[in-house]
């Protein structure tokens, strides 16, 4: 062993080439996404405040060019470290057991966090179509205008398998998030007695809101009750 | 009671496996299930076929020797309890059952359901001791443990490395084995000195063996015959990018003597 001691840098790679690393990595990128997506549901729900309220918030949101893209990198930073950090654990998994079971005889109910994979790729690809369909307009079931998100959403939700994407996509995140809201806290080793229920609560809670919040938009255009 | 044993034979480490089919006609309520296994044995001897390898000591539930998976549960379906003290009134006539080996990149089968689970042995040579002096035995409770720290010091050394938590882990990571080797030194002051080092060196020796990451699924927890809880992988984890990102480096004088 070197008796010099690791610079800042190296300490960092060093940290991330172990799996406890590379779990901190998933629980820091992540927060950082879950936090954006409370902001969007905020943003969305404005929907039911009016055409005028939406579309200018996203005007406002698009005035500060500099701090939108400073947001844009973030977001894209970590969603590639989550995305790139969360293949690489997966291939170490399914490496670490060659040969399957014959009999599986699960014993804790895990949906959720069994599924994580799962919901994350297809999350991947929701995001992948959600920017291209709302935010740049390349794929447009329905007529686009740019920076008018009120008409937009008004306009491609009333086509019911893009509306249904939507929903899916959603109920998947509350799923994802029901797991790694609660999670992330013991990745980076955050655990107590008293607290550590409660934040199994609080990510349940937060999974059922984001859930609803989110979808509630396409709902209510599909239903007629925002047009 | 009769029952039908698929059991998975394996001549050596590098030798293809298969489930072998067994009709065990006698098995009585009060055995274990290794004494019901050891009859099985016994008739394949008398046959001139060779006995089903599994690896036993003990037979009290506390020596950590053995271990299969029973139709896919480490140990089989009872909570809290080691394969040698599963009896065989929680079974009934008629029952199938699929005994596998652990199944690890890091755990190789020996031969039918024994595994070499050397790996273990590794990640405690790696960090899990404690120095201490040399000398006449010191005082008894000379150094004062609170209750609560005591406890949870015990709770996480109930370990006995059966290897049922990397058994039964979807990631066949090893984790709640080393998390409960890092608590229970880990919590105590004679655990202190070498808190540090302990976790860089164990959390790196597991991933050396090949384990998987955990993703706290808790299925560990519900196998471990001991009910380690998954609690011991976040202080695990708190230790070890506590001492990866701020450990002290060695002082000048150190590094030139060492």
């Amino acid at each position: 062993m070197s008796s010099t001691a690791p610079a800042a840098t190296q300490r960092i790679t060093l940290f991330y080439q172990d799996y406890v690393g590379k779990k901190v990595a998933m629980a820091l990128s992540g927060v950082v996404l879950f936090g954006y997506v409370i902001i969007h549901m905020a943003g969305n729900l404005q929907i039911f405040a009016g055409r005028e309220q939406l579309n200018a918030y996203a005007q406002a949101l698009h005035a500060n060019v500099p701090l939108l893209w400073i947001a844009r990198i973030v977001l894209l930073l970590a969603v590639g470290i989550h995305f790139y950090t969360g293949i690489s654990l997966a291939g170490a998994s399914r490496a670490a057991r060659p040969v399957r079971y014959q009999v599986k005889g699960q014993r804790h109910p895990n949906l959720a966090g069994r599924t994580m994979a799962l919901s994350g790729l297809v999350l991947a690809a929701f995001i992948v179509f959600h920017i291209l369909h709302l935010t740049t307009g390349t794929v447009q079931p329905a007529p686009f205008a740019d920076l008018r998100p009120y008409d937009n959403m008004v306009n491609s939700f009333r086509v019911i398998p893009v509306a249904g994407f939507y929903v899916l996509s959603v109920c998947l995140l509350g799923l994802h998030l029901y797991h790694g809201a609660w999670s992330m806290f013991q990745s980076v080793g955050f655990n107590h007695p008293r607290y550590t229920p409660a934040l199994r609560r609080f990510a349940a809670v937060f999974a059922f809101l984001l859930a609803i919040g989110f979808s509630v938009v396409p709902i209510a255009v599909l239903t007629g009750m925002v047009r | 009671m009769r029952l039908t044993l698929n059991v998975w034979r394996q001549k050596g480490k590098d030798d293809a496996g298969g489930f072998v089919k067994y009709d065990v006609p006698d098995v009585s309520e009060h055995m274990s299930f290794l004494e019901m296994l050891d009859v099985l044995n016994q008739r394949l001897i008398l046959k001139g076929e060779a006995p089903v390898a599994f690896d036993h000591d003990c037979r009290e539930g506390i020596c950590g020797m053995c271990g299969f998976m029973i139709n896919g549960q480490a140990h089989g379906p009872l909570r809290g309890t080691t394969v040698c003290q599963l009896h065989m009134r929680h079974y009934k006539d008629g029952d199938e059952l699929w005994l596998e080996p652990w199944r690890a990149a890091a755990f190789p089968v020996v031969r039918d359901l024994a595994v070499d689970r050397s790996a273990f042995d590794k990640i405690v040579a790696a960090g899990g001791y404690v120095s201490v002096s040399t000398g006449s035995a010191p005082d008894g409770n000379a150094i004062p443990v609170p209750k609560e720290i005591a406890d949870r010091a015990m709770d996480a050394a109930a370990c006995i490395g059966c290897g049922a938590c990397v058994a039964s882990c979807p990631n066949a990571s090893a984790s709640l084995f080393t998390g409960a080797k890092i608590a229970h030194l880990g919590f105590l002051p004679q655990g202190q000195p070498e808190r540090e080092r302990r976790a860089l060196a164990m959390v790196a020796q597991m991933d050396l063996e090949q384990f998987g990451g955990c993703t706290l699924f808790g299925e560990c927890q519900d196998a471990c015959p001991k009910g380690i809880s998954i609690d011991v992988i976040a202080r695990m984890n708190r230790d070890y990018w506590l001492s990866a990102l701020f450990s002290a480096p060695p002082s000048a004088g150190a590094a030139a003597s060492g």
